[in-house]
């Protein structure tokens, strides 16, 4: 078999590691939590780090006016769905396409991995700023707007008391990873082809 | 003023300067020594790095020390009520301290020990014994709460006890005191020949832990002092010491000092297993009390047992044998090997150490010295592996290093000596403040001693510690023992009375230590797991409220329909699942304690409401920012009101 046909091959094959292993992670750090709390954020499912850190993590943001983290959310079909069907086509160009369809894949990934952070960034969004009017305690921004609990996208941010860490996790490297053996594919399919 | 205050400091800053200069000077081992403080030092959220379970004595509880910091952790409430965790006053505790006598409020703790396997700690239970009525408990380590008590029949003064065989098989209590056996009316002047010491034998479910009080043995109404087991060698032996083999009844302190001599009794429980295998035990009927706490329905159990086997060494060959051993002694030790037997005879200026081997071998050739009760007493010179000479005054207990030294404590001169094993020369000497009597090196009861620190503790402290009027603490004392000179590093004071104690490193413990108890596996009849089940049912004159608890509410935290002459059960499940997250309740005019529950569990106290009114109730143990809103109320209505009864949370 030629070499970017494996590559295009194990790129299409390596974002179904989703399924097995998370994609993100946030990770809220205390004092009085030596062992943080944290939540995995799983194609299908939200998980505990340790167990009950989700429930926890409920309670502590009740007290801010946060609703409670939902048990499911329509992601978690559209996502498994997605997967499977850009793995589908994957397949069926690793065996069937020349090179250059690995670039349009690529690039197809490459939306449609934006577009999924967008709407995880929505998500966030709305999780952090959508607070009970009844909320125990009220916070305001300096200038005097209401201070919203938004944990980041990607990276580190203090909020009150807590540092929220959000970083991606094995499943979203294993998509990354896939996306760079497709590209890599195509790569050497071109290199290929000019000589 | 000032000024003299400043002069005054200088003065002193100058005088310490001069003395700590002058003590590196004395102990001079080099720029590596350190001194006494670093020693002790734990710095802030660091962790000790022993377990200390020191008995509370008439507290009747167990505490949790950190070595070498001396600080305090927990005290484990064992055969004392305790208003601060519910125990004994909760309706799941209750029964825990129910006896043959009824419900007994208060014991007197002795001697912990950890369990083994093949002759180490294995950090799975504590046991202890309670003195005064006498009983067993059992503290699993991995929630620090005692989970089983077991009472005693047929002894009376349990002192002899708790000491556990190397793999725990056994956890062995004797008793102190000779009674009739069974308890009669009878003349106390006629003791002599009448009255038994019983030796007991709780057998430990290798893998439950669940102890059943397998046999006991009757002896000769002597007392029974200290005891420890055989090791190594010598496993399948227990050593008692004995005094009052005199058997007297009056005046003790003379009469029981008068023999020369009085006895080790040397039991081989494998030999009695043998006996009650072939049926030689008689079955006597007794009642005493099996009481066993369950951690998924969070609710102890008591129940009454009618009978027990009893050996009789007087018809079984081999099972006990008396080694004689100078005036009264008090504690029974075995060094780690299970070679040495060490007592401690308390009125004597010697120190007597028997040997297994030669003890066995005196038995081979049947070398006998007569006989008491039918049981054989062998020479002393026999068995006899040397003399620790005039080591000191009043010789109470001794624990070893397991590099081939032993200590021991005097009461009466008020030191800690240390001795080699084997040439039984005195090595080093430390006095205590004051009046010693037990010691522990942590592990110092196994095959493997933590050979790092001697923990001395004292019966008196006198002006040790800034006073605090008549009563003043009792203390305890840590020594460094990893050099060829014990030094003395801190004193710390103790809840109640230090009898004895038992150490384990942290490691061994920590890992194990349970942080919350899981929802899903409550079994508590009465729990309420979710908010959906909260409820307030009435049976007659009886109320049940099914109440949860979480940060940082109770639901329901309104309810009406209460009634004068009502007898209300709070049954109140904290729902947390977070570490250190506990609740607490109690209600105005509760003739009982608090409930301070566990995340997870379900505990219940009793209300009887006794005036019309609307009481509040609230959250006892600081729990959160919101804790101060943690509350509610009940409306009690006349007897013969019609009010129905409701409940809410959250209604305006």
């Amino acid at each position: 078999m030629k070499k970017e046909k494996i590559l295009m091959f194990a790129g299409a094959l390596l974002p179904l590691l989703l399924f097995v292993f998370p994609l993100w992670k946030i990770t809220l750090e205390a004092p009085q939590y030596p062992t943080p709390l944290g939540m995995y954020i799983h194609i299908n499912d939200f998980s505990d780090a340790n167990p009950h850190d989700i429930k926890n993590i409920n309670l502590m943001n009740h007290y801010v006016g946060m609703k409670y983290i939902p048990e499911a959310i329509p992601e978690f079909k559209i996502f498994p769905a997605g997967i499977l069907i850009t793995t589908l086509i994957g397949l069926l160009i690793a065996f069937k396409a020349n090179y250059k369809w690995y670039l349009y894949w690529f690039i197809l990934m490459v939306l449609l991995s934006a577009a999924g952070l967008y709407d995880f960034y929505l998500w966030e969004h709305d999780y952090g700023h959508d607070l009970d009017p009844k909320a125990i305690m009220k916070f305001t921004n300096p200038d005097g707007s209401v201070m919203g609990f938004q944990p980041p996208l990607f990276g580190t941010k203090d909020i009150l008391n807590f540092t929220a860490h959000s970083y991606p996790q094995l499943g979203a490297y294993s998509l990354g990873a896939g996306m760079g053996l497709a590209f890599l594919g195509f790569l050497v399919g071109r290199k290929k082809n000019k000589q | 003023m000032k000024r003299l205050n400043y002069f005054m400091i200088a003065l002193i800053t100058g005088l310490f300067l001069v003395t700590s200069c002058n003590q590196q000077g004395n102990n001079s081992n080099g720029a590596l020594s350190s001194s006494a403080a670093e020693k002790v030092y734990v710095a802030p959220g660091e962790h000790d790095d022993y377990y200390a379970f020191i008995s509370g004595g008439f507290s009747g509880q167990l505490s949790v020390y950190g070595l070498p910091s001396g600080r305090l952790f927990k005290v484990i409430p064992v055969f004392s009520q305790d208003a601060e965790k519910a125990w004994g006053y909760n309706e799941e505790t209750k029964p825990m301290l129910n006896t043959s006598h009824g419900f007994i409020p208060w014991d007197d703790s002795h001697h912990p020990d950890i369990s083994q396997t093949n002759g180490e700690v294995d950090g799975r239970y504590v046991f202890i014994n309670g003195n005064n009525t006498p009983r067993i408990a059992k503290i699993d380590l991995s929630v620090f709460e005692t989970t089983e008590i077991i009472e005693i029949p047929n002894s009376a003064g349990n002192h002899s006890s708790a000491f556990v065989t190397e793999n725990t098989e056994y956890v062995v209590a004797g008793t102190r005191f000779s009674v009739p056996v069974p308890q009669r009316d009878m003349s106390i002047k006629e003791y002599k020949g009448n009255f038994k010491g019983a030796l007991s034998f709780i057998s430990v479910d290798p893998e439950d832990g669940e102890m059943d009080l397998s046999f006991q043995v009757l002896m000769p109404g002597f007392d029974y002092d200290l005891s420890h087991p055989g090791r190594g060698a010598s496993h399948g032996w227990f050593f008692f010491t004995t005094y009052n083999t005199e058997e007297a009844s009056t005046l003790m302190e003379v009469n029981a000092s008068q023999n020369d001599k009085d006895f080790i009794a040397a039991v081989n429980w494998k030999k009695a297993e043998e006996y009650i295998a072939q049926g030689k035990f008689k079955t006597i009927p007794a009642n005493y009390a099996h009481n066993v706490y369950d951690e998924e329905t969070h609710t102890a159990t008591s129940t009454m047992k009618k009978e027990v086997r009893v050996l009789d060494p007087a018809e079984c060959p081999g099972l006990v044998y008396f080694l004689p051993t100078p005036k009264s002694p008090h504690g029974c030790d075995v060094d780690p090997s299970g070679e040495y037997i060490v007592g401690n005879g308390k009125l004597s200026a010697d120190l007597t150490v028997h040997s297994f081997t030669k003890m066995i071998d005196a038995i081979e050739n049947q070398k006998f010295d007569g006989e008491a009760y039918g049981i054989p007493i062998l020479k002393f010179e026999d068995v006899l592996a040397g003399t620790v000479n005039q080591p000191g005054l009043g010789p109470l207990h001794t624990e070893f290093d397991g590099k081939g030294n032993a200590y021991t404590t005097f009461f009466i001169s008020s030191e800690v000596v240390k001795w080699k094993l084997g040439t039984w020369e005195v090595v080093d000497r430390k006095p205590t403040y004051y009046s010693v009597g037990h010691l522990m090196i942590p592990g110092g009861n196994s095959r493997k001693p933590f050979g790092e620190y001697v923990l001395a503790m004292n019966k008196i402290t006198k002006d040790r510690y800034l006073p605090t009027g008549p009563e003043v603490t009792q203390s305890a004392q840590l020594y460094d023992i990893s050099g060829e000179k014990m030094e003395l590093l801190l004193d710390f004071p103790t809840v109640g009375e230090p009898h004895y104690a038992a150490g384990i490193a942290a490691d061994l413990v920590k890992p194990r230590s349970k942080k919350i108890f899981n929802l899903t596996d409550n079994k508590h009849a009465y729990a309420t797991t979710s908010d959906a089940d909260v409820r307030v049912e009435r049976d007659g004159k009886e109320v049940h409220i099914y109440m949860t608890m979480i940060r940082s509410h109770f639901n329901p935290d309104n309810i009406e329909g209460i009634k004068v002459g009502d007898k209300v059960y709070f049954h109140v499940t904290n729902l947390e699942q977070d570490y250190d997250v506990p609740h607490g309740v109690s209600i105005i005019g509760a003739n009982t304690s608090e409930l301070l529950i566990m995340p997870g569990q379900t505990e219940t106290f009793v209300w009887e409401p006794k005036q019309v009114g609307v009481w509040p109730f609230y959250c006892t143990d600081f729990c959160s920012a919101l804790h101060q809103e943690m509350q509610g109320y009940i409306r009690v209505s006349p007897a013969d009101s019609n009010l129905d009864l409701t409940w809410s949370l959250g209604e305006d």
